[in-house]
């Protein structure tokens, strides 16, 4: 058979797609090119306020917890479902981790240390976890449909953090969660920024390079296959949800330490945006097909647009009318990858 | 001829007042290439739905090495070395070949990396590419996405991946369906590799030139039941169409 040249004789590199192609045939890469050029555009013309220390902190901590929440809702997306509820679901978990805080604080956590902290982190996580693993067992087994599930749960995590504190934020946050976590910096980036990076590196490699990951795009991709080569799909995509609430939670943590207060308004669109980040990224909406890098990018190309566009003196209304333009053309541009690719 | 690898007597499947199957059998023997043929509505489907662990049979017996065998999932067959190529492939198209191929079934990295879940992607592409090869599916690279090849190369991977993983038998639920000539040959010529390893192939197929050329046995439905059986080298096309269609029968075929 070897003498065959059609045949595949050794897995030499040669039959590997060079990294190139590779690279050029990926969205990501497309994706990434588009947030360069933005940031390039907006550089060249106001390179005094763009490429200012303070501008760049503010935009990448602004953009940390949106990432967080993003990472989630990628493997989520990947598996051809939506989640929803994820901005309730931190709101949720901000309100009751601070409160939770305070409680054993003696009513005022301002002043608590490290270990109240720890405490407030494990009670943020815990309250995502139990969202996303509601979420999760009435996807898997009730067989109710994610937009249906997470649109209720939507609602229902925000009226469970409104009812929490009869509808107000929470303060007394812990004065050491602030200064470390919220407005501290390491080297010049804020330390808020470094937890995400290192929760959306940890994604990706979960993503990339584990098991997990392979199931996850082999449940999107076709979940009759995965089920008949013996994967578990209903434990899978519960595991998948529970993820997205565990990083929900994680980042309403994130929220309470940079904004020094538990806000129970103003999240009712990070499901949105979170959403529109990982399909801008390259992420499939049919599933099956993504990362976490393209992700990444997603996230910061509206970010980069609503600062520049501030900044060089457009009207900022201008940002979600960009966005919208972008983010059609991103799945336009999938469905017709697809379809071509369908006709063989 | 020696014992039978696989034997099914008098199964009967209802599903609900419709009897799909009435006291059907069945029977591989080691290393051979059986075909199951029969008319659309025969039972074909259902029998090799019991016979895969996929649907249980409301009742009748199954006999694996002669031992008493109950299905209760795909899994249970496939634990026994018994694999299916469905009639829809079951491809994730998104994967490559490899990546589908191991679907299930990863290597994962020794160590530490193993214990968290990392794949050996290298080692799981390497031994792709030589299965590939043993069974002659020609692609171009390994690393594109199952929906890039062509419907003959997508055959091709389905059919390589059951085979991989089977050790005693292979269902082949119509494999040639839909392809091109020199397709269908190559997917032919892998049933008789297999055959040659010692697997036994069961084949469903509508075409009956070629069930008589690759068959060692055939073995004939209708209406839920097994009217015929016969050594492919001594019947012809039209005895197996008589069978079909009930103009023939053996008595003591059922």
């Amino acid at each position: 058979m070897t003498d065959e040249k059609t045949t595949l004789s050794s897995p030499s590199d040669d039959q590997r797609t060079s990294l190139l192609k590779r690279l050029t045939g990926a969205n990501t890469l497309w994706i990434g090119l588009v947030l360069l050029v933005l940031v390039a555009v907006f550089g060249a013309i106001r390179p005094d306020a763009i490429f200012q220390v303070t501008t760049l902190q503010f935009l990448l901590a602004e953009t940390a917890v949106l990432l967080v929440l993003s990472v989630g809702m990628t493997f989520v997306i990947i598996t051809s479902g939506i989640d929803l509820s994820v901005g309730s679901v931190l709101v949720f978990a901000s309100v009751s981790s601070a409160m939770a805080m305070n409680s054993v604080s003696g009513g005022d956590a301002t002043n608590a240390g490290w270990g109240v902290i720890a405490f407030g982190l494990l009670v943020a996580v815990v309250s995502g976890a139990v969202w996303g693993l509601l979420n999760g067992l009435l996807i898997s087994r009730a067989k109710i449909p994610p937009l249906i599930v997470t649109l209720g749960s939507f609602g229902a995590a925000q009226g469970a953090a409104l009812l929490l504190n009869n509808g107000s934020n929470v303060s007394g946050i812990p004065d050491k969660l602030n200064r470390t976590f919220g407005s501290g910096t390491w080297f010049g980036i804020p330390n808020i920024v470094i937890v995400a990076a290192i929760v959306t590196a940890l994604g990706a490699l979960l993503l990339s390079t584990t098991r997990f990951g392979r199931y996850t795009y082999a449940v999107g991709s076709n979940e009759e296959a995965a089920r008949r080569v013996g994967i578990s799909v209903r434990g899978h995509l519960t595991k998948v949800y529970l993820l997205a609430g565990v990083l929900a939670g994680l980042a309403g943590f994130m929220g309470n330490a940079f904004f020094r207060v538990a806000v129970v308004t103003g999240h009712e669109t990070d499901n949105l945006n979170a959403i529109a980040a990982v399909v801008l990224g390259g992420t499939s909406i049919f599933g099956g097909l993504g990362s976490v890098l393209g992700t990444v990018f997603g996230v910061f190309i509206p970010a980069v647009l609503e600062k520049g566009l501030v900044i060089i003196g457009v009207e900022e209304f201008w940002q979600p009318i960009a966005v919208a333009i972008v983010l059609v053309a991103a799945v336009w541009l999938d469905q017709t990858r697809r379809r071509a690719r369908n006709q063989r | 001829m020696s014992e039978p690898l696989l034997e099914a007597r008098d199964l009967t499947k209802n599903y609900g007042t419709v009897e799909a199957l009435r006291g059907a059998s069945f029977t591989a023997y080691p290393g051979e290439v059986v075909s199951l043929i029969g008319d659309n509505g025969a039972g074909k489907s259902t029998l090799v739905k019991c016979l895969s662990g996929v649907e249980q049979p409301t009742s009748g017996t199954l006999l694996f090495d002669g031992e008493p065998l109950i299905l209760n999932s795909p899994n249970d067959a496939r634990g026994l070395g018994i694999e299916t190529v469905f009639q829809d492939l079951a491809v994730a198209p998104d994967l490559d070949p490899a990546a589908n191929m191991f679907l299930g079934r990863e290597i994962l990295k020794p160590g530490v990396l193993g214990f968290l879940g990392v794949l050996d992607k290298k080692a799981m592409r390497k031994q792709a590419a030589e299965h590939f090869t043993r069974f002659g599916a020609t692609l171009q690279s390994i690393d594109v996405p199952i929906a890039a090849l062509s419907g003959g190369q997508r055959q091709s991977v389905a059919v390589a991946r059951s085979v991989a993983w089977a050790s005693k038998l292979v269902f082949m639920d119509e494999p040639t369906a839909a392809l091109g000539v020199m397709q269908r040959e190559r997917v032919l010529d892998v049933i008789k590799r297999v055959r040659d390893e010692g697997i036994a192939v069961v084949l469903i197929s509508h075409n009956m030139p070629e069930v008589l050329s690759v068959s060692d046995r055939v073995e004939v439905l209708r209406l839920g039941r097994r009217v015929a059986r016969f050594k492919a080298a001594d019947t012809t096309v039209e005895e197996l169409v008589g069978a079909m269609t009930g103009a023939l029968s053996q008595e003591d075929a059922a």
